[in-house]
């Protein structure tokens, strides 16, 4: 019997759906062992009802349950815990699930800056009002999965990659483990360290230093050329069986999306480390909070006290 | 007051909405509304930032149009710094927005909206969907998956991630293209070229020609439209001037910078989504052939253009213009309109991949910070996409403002979804079939509500009195 699967998004951008897609023709051969029934993206399950009859939200029980996104409002917090109650297996998907993700960057402000920016300090926009009307309360921050409901597995990532998807998902119909890579990008990464920073750090103003053509062994690491990469506090895995992590081969740094290499790690820590190491100054980095929690804002950002 | 109808989610479109349908006591529709119940905030948590960072994070407002995002808001930061990237540079951007579009373009038509016209409106909602289509009619989706799937490998072989990517930098693009890569992607053109002309065609035999009158009545409104052309009238995704066009015809033409002279955004209290207008042309109004109102999207760009510079487009708009005019008002053409542009983008990689710019090694030249304003515009599959950025000296972000494709949509999609309500719903009478074709009023606008709400804000309790000069709405926020 085909596997039951349901999908919800909650703060999302919609990359981690579009990266199901993206697994391609071998998705045909796995939606013949699955049966979708419940995900809002792609079919028409309602969550009062077909015809808006019901009282209450309701999703169908499921074998396995994908939710993507953060927790922003009151209502996805409701609508989590009954994907907890109706899936055996809940899988937080992509970033924004695991640890906030780029929207928990909203955490390093309070909600009346987010609501005077947008409603009052918009330069287009008329000064009529504010929307508050039949649209669901906000919590407080923005929340990862498992900060509100127990999440069984993390598939992390912005977006997460197709080969992760399709492998979590064969491994759990096959009653297989499943495991996360433990190693960080430069684990991963081809280019040439040495252990020493050759300039003081650097914006992405100007190019890398590379030699078009010649393959990314011969180029120097990027943090040691002095550009910013947070590839020494990120979780590998974004290339896949290829390997070379995803930026890189665009010879870009590492922006750190795939979150921290593991649950205890502190990026901030690992980061100051890996800068002082070869020898340059994580102080000349402004808002570094940010900069090192970029995908892992969830519980980790707070607004600034007030001067 | 009689009964309301929620219809919540609505499905098969990027974000989150809701339908509430207001009933009156005989059962008839006073009132139809499409709440957007989704928010975020990046006009506000960008502040501060470096404004390279921008391309790197504003991808994220949206995960199915993230090279849109990723092309203002490098166009926006080359205005900034007051640079112009080398052709190479612009071109590997145009290439890269062509072959997203693609297949962004095929996700809708077949993954999302397709079902409703290959399964049929009132198909059980159990099978009307992508799953129900690949039973139906399984070769066709097998070609469609294989395709789209490729265009994804097409932007990972140029930019190293097909989406939120990074290739795309203030002052050009990251690395070059090199020429064995161009003659792999060349042959991969050639595929999705096939594709899109068996689409247009199979389309026009097959789907269209069924649905004509529902095409001729579901959704129906009047309105102005939006688009991008270039100085010599033609169609362009990536670069050009605004066209703004009243719903007879004549336009406005101005530069990007201008767009606050010519667009306002209206508040409604029952969406956290504003409604912009036309300004210049009268007050908001949520009206049918209200003065201001305007649509943005695919039907919008294939009625501002006067001409398309590709052969195979220009005779499908030759035929589209002969068969409905110009602007063309009815709602379900967004569909046809998408497949001429599905046609046009897979034209212009093959035209793009062909000139011999496009393999040169220098894509990108050095910026400086300075305080400046720089406005950066694409045509987003869902709209005309609007990036205003502010800097000081250091080249750090003090100002924001974000207008996207799917937000100049808002007020024709409530007007469109109230036409098809009232015009579907009488005496209390409706079942799942009926609200599925309410809902088939919005997905021709194909929506993205994870754009149209970047903005963040709230459900405020105490605090707003901050805002108490603004005016007496203070009161309702009370929550």
């Amino acid at each position: 019997m085909a596997a039951r699967l349901a999908e919800e998004w909650f703060t999302i951008c919609g990359g981690c759906e579009v990266t199901i897609l993206d697994i391609g023709e071998p998705l045909l051969d796995l939606l013949e062992k699955v049966q979708i029934v419940h995900m809002p993206v792609l079919m028409d399950h309602k969550l009062f009802g077909q015809t808006g009859e019901k009282t209450e939200m309701e999703i169908p029980e499921a074998d396995v349950g994908l939710i993507s996104g953060g927790i922003r409002t009151e209502e996805h917090k409701l609508l989590a815990q009954e994907m907890r109650r109706k899936c055996k297996t809940l899988i937080a998907l992509g970033s924004c699930a695991c640890y906030g993700g780029i929207p928990a960057l909203a955490n390093l402000s309070t909600t009346e800056e987010l609501m005077t920016k947008v409603y009052r300090e918009s330069v287009t926009t008329d000064k009529n009002g504010f929307p508050h009307e039949d649209i669901p309360a906000l919590t407080d921050r923005v929340y990862a999965i498992s900060e509100v409901v127990k999440v069984d597995m993390i598939l992390p990532g912005c977006p997460t990659t197709p080969e992760m998807v399709a492998g979590a998902l064969t491994a759990l119909l096959e009653g297989r483990p499943f495991t996360l890579s433990t190693k960080s990008v430069c684990d991963e990464c081809p280019t040439i360290r040495e252990k020493k920073a050759t300039s003081t750090l650097r914006r992405r103003l100007e190019p890398v230093d590379f030699t078009p053509g010649a393959p990314l062994t011969q180029m120097r690491c990027f943090m040691e050329q002095g550009f910013l990469c947070n590839g020494p506090a990120t979780r590998s895995g974004c290339g896949g069986s290829e390997g070379t992590p995803r930026c890189i081969r665009a010879y870009m740094p590492c922006e750190g999306c795939f979150g921290p290499i593991s649950e205890k790690a502190n990026p901030m820590v690992d980061m100051m480390g890996a800068l002082s190491t070869i020898g340059l100054d994580p102080k000349q980095i402004p808002d570094r909070a940010a900069t090192f929690n970029r995908f892992s804002g969830a519980g980790r950002l707070r607004p600034a006290p007030k001067r | 007051m009689g009964k309301t109808i929620v219809i919540q989610p609505v499905t098969r479109i990027e974000g989150h909405a809701k339908i509430t349908i207001q009933l009156d006591d005989t059962g008839n529709v006073n009132l139809a509304r499409v709440n957007v119940i989704e928010l975020r905030g990046f006009e506000r948590f960008c502040m501060g930032r470096p404004v390279e960072d921008m391309p790197r994070i504003t991808p994220r407002i949206c995960g199915v149009c993230p090279w849109s995002h990723h092309l203002a808001a490098a166009k926006a930061c080359d205005a900034v710094f007051g640079v112009t990237p080398p052709p190479a540079g612009a071109k590997l951007r145009e290439l890269c927005n062509s072959i997203a579009y693609m297949e962004e373009h095929i996700l809708h038509f077949y993954f999302l909206a397709g079902a409703d016209f290959l399964l049929g409106p009132d198909a059980d909602y159990s099978v009307r969907n992508v799953i129900g289509v690949l039973q139906a009619a399984p070769e066709v989706a097998r070609r469609v998956v294989r395709v789209r799937h490729m265009c994804a490998k097409m932007l990972e072989i140029i930019a190293g991630k097909a989406i939120h990517p990074q290739a795309a930098v203030p002052g050009g693009f990251s690395k070059p293209l090199a020429k064995d890569e161009r003659d792999q992607l060349r042959k991969m053109a050639d595929e999705a070229l096939e594709l899109a002309k068996f689409s247009i065609a199979f389309a026009k035999e097959s789907v269209f020609p069924k649905y004509l009158d529902v095409v001729k009545s579901l959704g129906v409104i009047t309105s102005g439209f939006i688009g991008t052309v270039k100085e010599n009238g033609a169609l362009n995704l990536y670069d050009g001037k605004l066209r703004l066009m009243a719903s007879d015809g004549s336009f406005d033409d101005f530069a990007y910078d201008r767009y606050t002279e010519f667009i306002g955004e209206h508040i409604e209290p029952w969406s956290y989504l504003k409604f912009p207008y036309a300004k210049k042309r009268g007050a908001f109004s949520l009206e049918d052939n209200a003065p201001g109102l305007y649509r943005a999207n695919t039907l919008a760009r294939i009625n501002v253009c006067d001409f398309i510079d590709t052969p195979l487009a220009q005779a499908e708009l030759e035929e589209f213009r002969r068969k409905f005019g110009r602007p063309a008002q009815l709602t379900l053409l967004y569909h046809w309109a998408r497949l001429i542009e599905l046609l046009y983008n897979a034209e212009n990689a093959i035209r793009l991949l062909d000139d011999p710019d496009i393999t040169s090694l220098e894509t990108r030249v050095k910026v400086t910070p300075r305080a400046a304003r720089g406005v950066g515009c694409t045509e987003a599959p869902r709209g005309t996409l609007i990036h205003d950025y502010e800097t000081d000296a250091d080249g750090m972000l003090t100002n924001m403002n974000l207008i996207v494709g799917t937000t100049h949509n808002n007020a024709p999609i409530n007007l469109s979804v109230t036409q098809a309500a009232k015009s579907l719903i009488h005496d209390g009478k409706y079942d799942q079939g009926v609200l599925n074709t309410v809902e088939m009023a919005i997905r021709a606008y194909d929506p993205c509500l994870s754009c149209a709400t970047h903005r963040l804000d709230g459900k405020m309790s105490v605090k707003l009195d901050i805002f108490d000069a603004q005016g007496s709405l203070l009161d309702t926020l009370a929550n």
